[in-house]
Formats: C-alpha cells, structure tokens, sequence
C-alpha cells in the first residue's frame, strides 16, 4: 500500500491503498462518493465516469497512481441539491432518467462535452454520449437535458 | 356471526347452505371487499400516519424503481388529505413498517397501492374532520381544510398535528369516505417533478449500492462456470491468507468472500476462480433454430386458454400460417444486483432491491432454514432499473450467507458484472404459431394462437421450492421447485395471446414448459411482448392477404370504443395513409394491444429505414397513442411509454442471450450490444386522458406494440416478414436474400 494525494473537487484528500487499486474503489469506498457507479468493471458502460482534466474516464479501469497525476472531478464536485450545476438542473427538469443509475456517468460525459464544445448539435451530443448505456432508455431525455444546459451556460 | 347475520340466514335459506359448505366465503363476507389493497391491509393506521411536526409519511408495500411510484402515490395521498405535496414523506416495502402488497410488478401499483392510498386518505381526512368538529364545537359540514389547517366560516382553526394525538386512525378501514371527484383534484393529473430524482444527479445516497453502515465488509460471490457445475476443489487456506480477506464461504458449490476493502474482496474472487474445479454438464438447449424446435419438442400438455365459436362466422375461403420466435433475453441492468445484510442475535437485516419485501423474507427464511421468517427484516432501497425479476433477491441470500460468516460485520455484496448476465433468470425463448382464415369479404373469421414457453414467475413464492440461486447449489440443496403458469386473465405465457379483436372462431393453446434449462422469470410483460409481437404482425400478415389498410384492418375488427379510439389517435398523429408502400428501404408499421387485455390501451406508429446491403435497420420514428385511464403524473405516464418502446426496440433489435450446451457465454456488454444513443428514434406519446375512469398500469404498455410495428414497418418497407426475433442485420439480409444462411443462428 501506497499513499496518494488526490485532487478532487477543489480539495486535497489523502488515502492509503495499493497502487493499482482502481479510482472507483476509492471513490466510492474511502471518500464516500456515491456519483460514479459501479456497472461493469470493463470500461463498457460509463455508470463510473468521472473527469480527470477535464477529460471523461472511466473509473473503473483507471488506477488510482493515474488518477492521482490529475485533478479529478465528479458530479458531486459540479454542484449540491441546493446550488445545483446548470447540467444537474437540465437534466431534473428534462426528468431525464427512470432509475438514474447510468445519470451521474452522463451528466459527467456531457460536462466534457459542452467544455469542449459550448453549443453541440444533437448529433453531437448523440456521439459524445454514445459509449454511455441506458437502459431505462431516457436517451431523449438525455439529450434534451444536455441541450437545456448548454443553452442556460450560454446565456 | 353477529346477531343481525344469524337473523338474515334466517331468512335466506340458500344462503345458509352456502355458508355450511364454504366457511371461508362466510369470513370473506364478515369482511367487506376494500379497494385496491385495502382490502389484504385493513387498518388505516397502516397507510398513513399524520406526525405532530407537519409531516405526513405514508407507507406502501410497492417500492421505487424509477417509474416514479412515490410520486404518484404522494400525489394521491395529497390530494384526498388536503395537504401540500412537501408535507408527504413515503416508506416503501420494509416488512417492519409497511403493508404487505405482495410484488411491485405487472404495472399494478398504482391501481392497488394508490386505490388503497386514496382511500385510506379520505377517510383519515374524514375522521380528522370530525375531531376538528369536536374541538371547534362546528359541524363537520361547516369545515373546510387548507394545507392540513381545519377551519370552520368563523375563523376558528386547527389544524392535523395538533389533531394528531386524539384523531384515532389506528382503526379498521370501512372506504366508506368518498374520495374526491377528479375536478377537485390539485395534484392527480400534473407533471409533479419526482422526488427521488434530484439526490440521483447530485451524488445523494440514493440506491442500495450507496450504503455504508460501520464496520461493513464487502463481499463477492464466485459462480459455477455453468448452471450445471458442481464445485470439487478450491483452495480456501489460501484465499483466507490474502490481504483483507475476513471470510471465504463454502458451503456446497456456493463459494464467496468478504474482505475489508471492496478490491481485495474483487482480488480474492479471482484467485477462489483460479483455483476452484468444476464438474461441469452439458445442460442447455441448443441455440438457432434448433432452439426452437427443442422448445417445442419439450413435454408438455396442450392446455387450451381460451376457445370462441361462432355461429354467423363464414367458412374461410383464405387461410394463412405462421411462426414466430423469440429467444432468451436478459434484463441487463447497469448496476449488477446488490444487497446488504447484517446478522445481530440470530435475527437478520437486508437491505435489497428485491420487488417484494415480504415474499423475499418468507423464501430467505426457507433458505436459511433455521431462521423463522420473524427474525428476517427486509428493508428496500432502490437499485439500477430492473424491469422485472432479476438478481435482486438471489443477491440478498447470497449477502446473508456470506454475512453468517463475518461476525456480525455487515457485509455488502454486489455481484459482478459476468454474474448479473450469466445468473439473473432471462425473458424466457418463446415459440408463437398462429393460424387464421379470411372470408369472402377479407374479414376474419377463424384465428388461432398456439405457443411454446418456459416460466414467466419464478420469483420468491411462486413456487413450493425456494428459488433464490444459491440455494440450490448449497451442500443441501434446495429444489426450487415448478412453478404453475401466471393464471388467466392477466396470463403468464399466454399474456396478450387472446385477441381482443372480433375474430370469430377463436382459439388459444399454451404448451407451458415448466422446466427450464436456463433460468426463466420475469422480463417486463412476461409473455406480452412475444405474444404481441406474433399477434399483431401476423394481423398485418391477414391485412395484406386481404388487400386491406393495417389501420382499417383492425379497425373493422374493434368494437371496444377505447381502443377504437387510441388506433385512430396514433394513426391520425403519424398522418397514416391509407394504402401506403415502402420504398424498399423506408417503411412505416402500426401495431396495437391493450396490455394483459385489462391495463392500459397502447397503439404505435413505427417508421424504419432499413439498409439493404449491410441489413441495419434504423428505427428513425415512433408515435403512440396511450389510455391509461385516469392519468396521476402525465409526465410520468410519458416516461414509461417512451422508455418501454426504446427498450422494446433494443430487445426487437438487437437482443438474445448466447450459450453453448454448456455455458451461458453471454458475460458482458459486448456479448449483449444494447440500443445506444446513434440509434435511438424520435419518440412521441399522445395520452388520451379519462379522469372519470379508474387507473390503468403503464409500465409495460408499450413494449409489445412497439415490436410489432416495427416488424410491421419492414414488412412494408422491404416487402419481407421477420418473424424471428431479433432482427440482426443478419437475419435481414438473410430475408432479403443478400446472403443465404442455412441456420438462422442467435447472433
């Protein structure tokens, strides 16, 4: 075991754990995030997404050394219930989800979507949000959702 | 028998003979009918309880899988106590503090739990009315109630909560207050935002996955490699020497692990895999086509469902057959199923996903068969979309087998990802034969359905045995026994195989093969989507034969005026035309069913594009028009159609489980390709809203319509019929006759 300094959400926070111990465990488990899921385990689903850079990664298969090189975020880092990210407040209106356990990974995919791309096309939310699973099948929601928020960071 | 009963038998002679010769029919009337369940959970006490702090908090048996149930059920209780929709908090399925509702399925909980609810809440208004009367010295008719505040003209007021500790609703409910008419209702028939959606985008403790409770371990199952396995050797010394391992679990060929951290547990698991050996059988079915004649070579009695003469019918001057399968298909929830479960003096806590609290307990306590069902409490809390009956409660008796071993440290258990796809019991392989005749007029006057299936209830009390995974491969095994078929008229197998069109002679016959090779239970519809599926295409395939239009094909064929009227609704937002042709590639389908032939009446409009060369079709458009009698959350309504098409296309589509006559090898998302978000259609939902009439279940009202019409939109589009599901775009350029294929093959 290893100690790593994470950065997350604005803070600094310290865990000890093998090195090749994957980000979701982590996550989840020492610093008592309940954002990324666990799905899949194989970087198929996109329920563990977080961003890392900016960038959308699956913490599942990400190694907790790797993690620890870059500024990591998750979607309890974009905002809280009572002063919500424009994303976390499109895709409550939007009522973009049954079950919701695919969200949280959507909601992150689409926040490294719109950094990149401030005014998407559907197509483009489509592609950008095409490696994510729903099963509930709320996929128009999604896209509704994500274009709700793109509109309001806009303005 | 109370006096005034004696004193009518009396009277009535032929009621006393009923009453000698079925006593349970004398307690059945000692106890008048209650609506919805009501009438299995009496007291009202046991719906509601108004808290001295402001609050609200009803309880339900039903439980949330993100068809928005708390709601809807918040919505109703609103409305018919008069208070705001805020003061409402809901308890689902917890066996220490909700009713028993049984199972959370067949899209039945707004019917049972919000009818029970409905009614439990006026009268609780009523008897705290009454109490208001009291206090105030005013009649109970000079009152009016605001937000919970109880006023009389004059001024004067009380309000619940101070009326919370004389109001007595710990009392036998008598549905004796009426509910309100629906133009008093404030809340039933709004879009109401969801309460259980803003902690799911912002990181809140929202599914079972997301407990953590002090000192919890984390545990891992280690499945046979196959359903026939049986575990010879592992080596569980040095498994337990691993870092962090608390236990490693044998108990027969059930094998698992808890260990302090949720890796080390995942670590441990793979290495019991590496070094466990199997015997292994050959127990499955073989796949493709064989598959199917295997299915319909099973032994099992033709049972006749439903049979109708007619005695003006024509004899046909046409006649038509055709064969329709369906394969195996998953659930495939995002989150493999989880469980948390915590042992303490004997007695047992989990926390599950399970759609059924009570009947989950009741097959743990047989299970773990020293256990009185007294000493298990089953708490819900939430888990990933499920859509009937997967992991979820043989995830819970693998957790208290594990957790037996931990020393009273809570153990979590999630299962792996190649768990949920090779264990969860599938949407069982279907075979539908249909056979109909037209007369002179192109109007049908002979019909028949006969199909071949597997077990579409295997849940928790569905059986004598006990069907919860593990038990069957424990040191002594448990049999989970045979279940009966779902009866008639909702209909298991045979769900949606009766038509509701005037057809005539009529005839229905299931041949319900209880045992199964690979285990079967319960997908969304149960046999609905197949039955559907072959129904309506096969009426297509009538229609053509009779030259006629789709639309005014069953039209001709439907007198009941709700259905009538959600057919013309669809067709008329598609702007369907009479007599329309595909253009080889583009096409458009119509299909209709009202699902179980009793909930909700649904009709879709599906446009396809199909390529002809790689034989993808790409399903661009789907209209549906939907009855769901009184509506509580329109947008709710519009989320289950909309989602159950999408899902129902990614099943008609895409969907089969694979194995060999071994092994499941279906293991993950590559082996199950899902509809994503580049094929995913524009859908739109027309509600026909009727407040005056009584709910209809939603949730599984669209899946077979819209299976349906999209085999129906390729017919028209290509000139080719599928009847196989899915359709791969093997299987559509085999129909097309791009390639030929000898066997149709599960791809």
């Amino acid at each position: 075991m290893a100690s790593f300094t994470l950065r997350i959400n604005g803070e600094r926070r310290t865990v000890t754990v093998d090195g090749d111990t994957p980000l979701l465990y982590v996550l989840r488990n020492d610093l008592e995030l309940n954002g990324p899921k666990f799905g899949c385990g194989l970087a198929q689903c996109g329920a563990c997404s977080v961003l890392i850079d900016g960038k959308d990664v699956r913490a599942c298969v990400t190694p907790v050394s790797i993690a620890a090189k870059g500024s990591i975020t998750t979607i309890e880092g974009l905002g809280t219930v009572q002063k919500l990210h424009p994303l976390q407040r499109a895709f409550i209106e939007e009522q973009a989800c049954q079950c919701g356990f695919c969200g949280g990974g959507m909601v992150m995919a689409a926040k490294a979507l719109l950094d990149r791309n401030p005014s998407p096309t559907n197509q483009d939310v489509r592609q950008a949000l095409n490696g994510h699973l729903c099963r509930c099948a709320s996929h128009n929601r999604i896209v509704r959702a994500v274009q709700r928020a793109a509109k309001e960071m806009r303005s | 028998m109370s006096a005034s009963r004696r004193d009518f038998v009396k009277m009535t002679g032929a009621l006393v003979v009923g009453f000698a010769l079925a006593p349970t029919l004398a307690l059945a009337q000692d106890r008048p009918r209650l609506p919805g369940s009501l009438n299995t959970n009496r007291r009202l006490d046991a719906w509601l309880v108004i808290e001295p702090n402001g609050k609200v908090t009803i309880f339900t048996g039903k439980i949330e899988l993100g068809q928005g149930i708390g709601t809807a059920l918040s919505q109703i209780a609103a409305d018919e106590l008069d208070v705001a929709l805020e003061r409402i908090d809901v308890v689902h399925g917890d066996t220490a503090r909700t009713p028993n509702e049984g199972m959370t399925a067949g899209s039945l909980s707004v019917e049972q739990s919000g009818t029970a609810l409905r009614f439990a809440c006026a009268e609780a208004r009523a008897v705290l009315v009454s109490a208001a009367a009291t206090k105030l010295g005013v009649p109970a008719t000079e009152l009016k109630v605001t937000d919970g505040t109880v006023t009389a003209s004059a001024g004067a007021g009380v309000t619940y909560w101070d009326l919370a500790a004389t109001a007595d609703l710990k009392r036998e409910a008598s549905a004796k207050a009426t509910p309100k008419p629906a133009s008093e209702r404030t809340w039933v028939g709004k879009s109401v935002a969801r309460r259980d959606i803003p902690k799911k985008f912002t990181g809140g403790a929202a599914y079972v996955q997301d407990i953590r409770l002090p000192g919890m371990v984390f545990g891992r199952v280690v499945r046979p490699p196959s359903p026939g396995a049986r575990l010879t050797a592992v080596d569980e010394a040095g498994v337990r020497r691993m870092p962090g391992v608390v236990a490693v679990v044998r108990d027969g060929s059930f094998l698992a692990v808890a260990a302090v951290r949720e890796e080390q547990a995942i670590r441990a698991r793979e290495a019991l895999k590496q070094s466990a050996r199997w015997t292994e059988t050959a127990s499955l079915p073989p796949s493709g086509d064989a598959l199917y004649r295997h299915l319909m070579s099973a032994p099992a009695a033709a049972e006749t469902v439903a049979e109708k003469a007619s005695a003006t019918a024509a004899t046909p001057v046409k006649t038509l057959d055709a064969l329709y399968t369906r394969p195996y298909q998953a659930h495939a929830s995002i989150g493999p199923s989880c469980a948390v479960a915590q042992w303490k003096d004997g007695a047992l806590t989990v926390w599950t996903h399970s759609q059924g609290v009570f009947p989950l307990r009741a097959e743990l306590a047989k299970a773990l068969a020293a256990t009185d069902a007294k000493q298990i409490r089953c708490i819900h809390a939430e888990g990933a979309g499920c859509y009937g009956h997967n992991g979820a409660d043989d995830v819970a008796l693998d957790a208290a087998l594990v957790a037996r071993a931990t020393g009273g440290k809570p153990v979590k258990l999630q299962w792996m990802r190649d768990d949920e796809f090779a264990w969860e019991p599938y949407g069982s392989a279907m075979v539908m034969k249909l056979a109909g005749g037209l007369d002179a007029q192109g109007n049908v006057v002979t019909w028949s359905h006969e199909l071949w299936s597997h077990p579409h209830s295997t849940r928790p009390g569905a059986s004598e045995g006990v069907n919860l995974l593990a038990a069957r491969y424990l040191a002594k095994p448990l049999d989970p026994g045979l279940p009966a078929d779902v009866p008639q008229p909702a209909g298991g197998s045979d769900r949606n195989a009766i038509p509701l069109y005037e057809f005539g002679n009529v005839k229905v016959v299931k041949h319900y093969v209880a045992k199964a090779p690979l285990r079967t239970s319960a997908l969304r519809t149960l046999g609905g989507y197949a039955n559907v599926f072959a129904l309506e295409s096969f009426v297509d395939e009538l229609a053509a034969a009779a030259g006629a239009d789709p639309v005014e094909f069953r039209l001709r064929h439907t007198t009941d005026p709700r259905a009538r009227a959600v057919i013309e609704a669809a067709a008329r937002r598609a702007g369907w035309r009479p007599g329309a042709r595909g253009d080889g590639a583009r096409g458009r389908g119509f299909a209709f069913a009202r699902y179980k032939n009793l909930a909700c009446y649904c009709a879709t409009v599906a446009d396809v594009d199909v390529d002809r060369k790689t034989g993808q079709v790409r399903l661009t458009r789907v209209i549906a028009a939907v009855d769901a009698g009184q509506i509580v959350n329109p947008d709710g309504v519009v989320n289950q159609i909309e989602g159950g098409i999408i899902q129902s296309a990614s099943w008609t589509l895409k969907e089969s489980v694979r194995f060999d006559r071994t092994r499941v090898t279906t293991r993950s998302w590559a082996e199950y390709p899902i509809l994503r978000f580049d094929e995913v259609p524009e859908v739109e939902v027309v509600l026909l809203d009727r407040p005056t009439e009584r709910f209809l279940g939603v949730g599984e009202g669209s899946q077979g319509p819209a299976a349906a019409a999209i085999a129906n939109a390729i017919a028209q589009a290509t000139g080719k019929r599928l009847r196989a599901l899915p359709f791969t775009p093997e299987r559509v350029k085999q129909a097309l006759g791009v390639v030929s294929v000898v066997h149709g093959g599960e791809r």
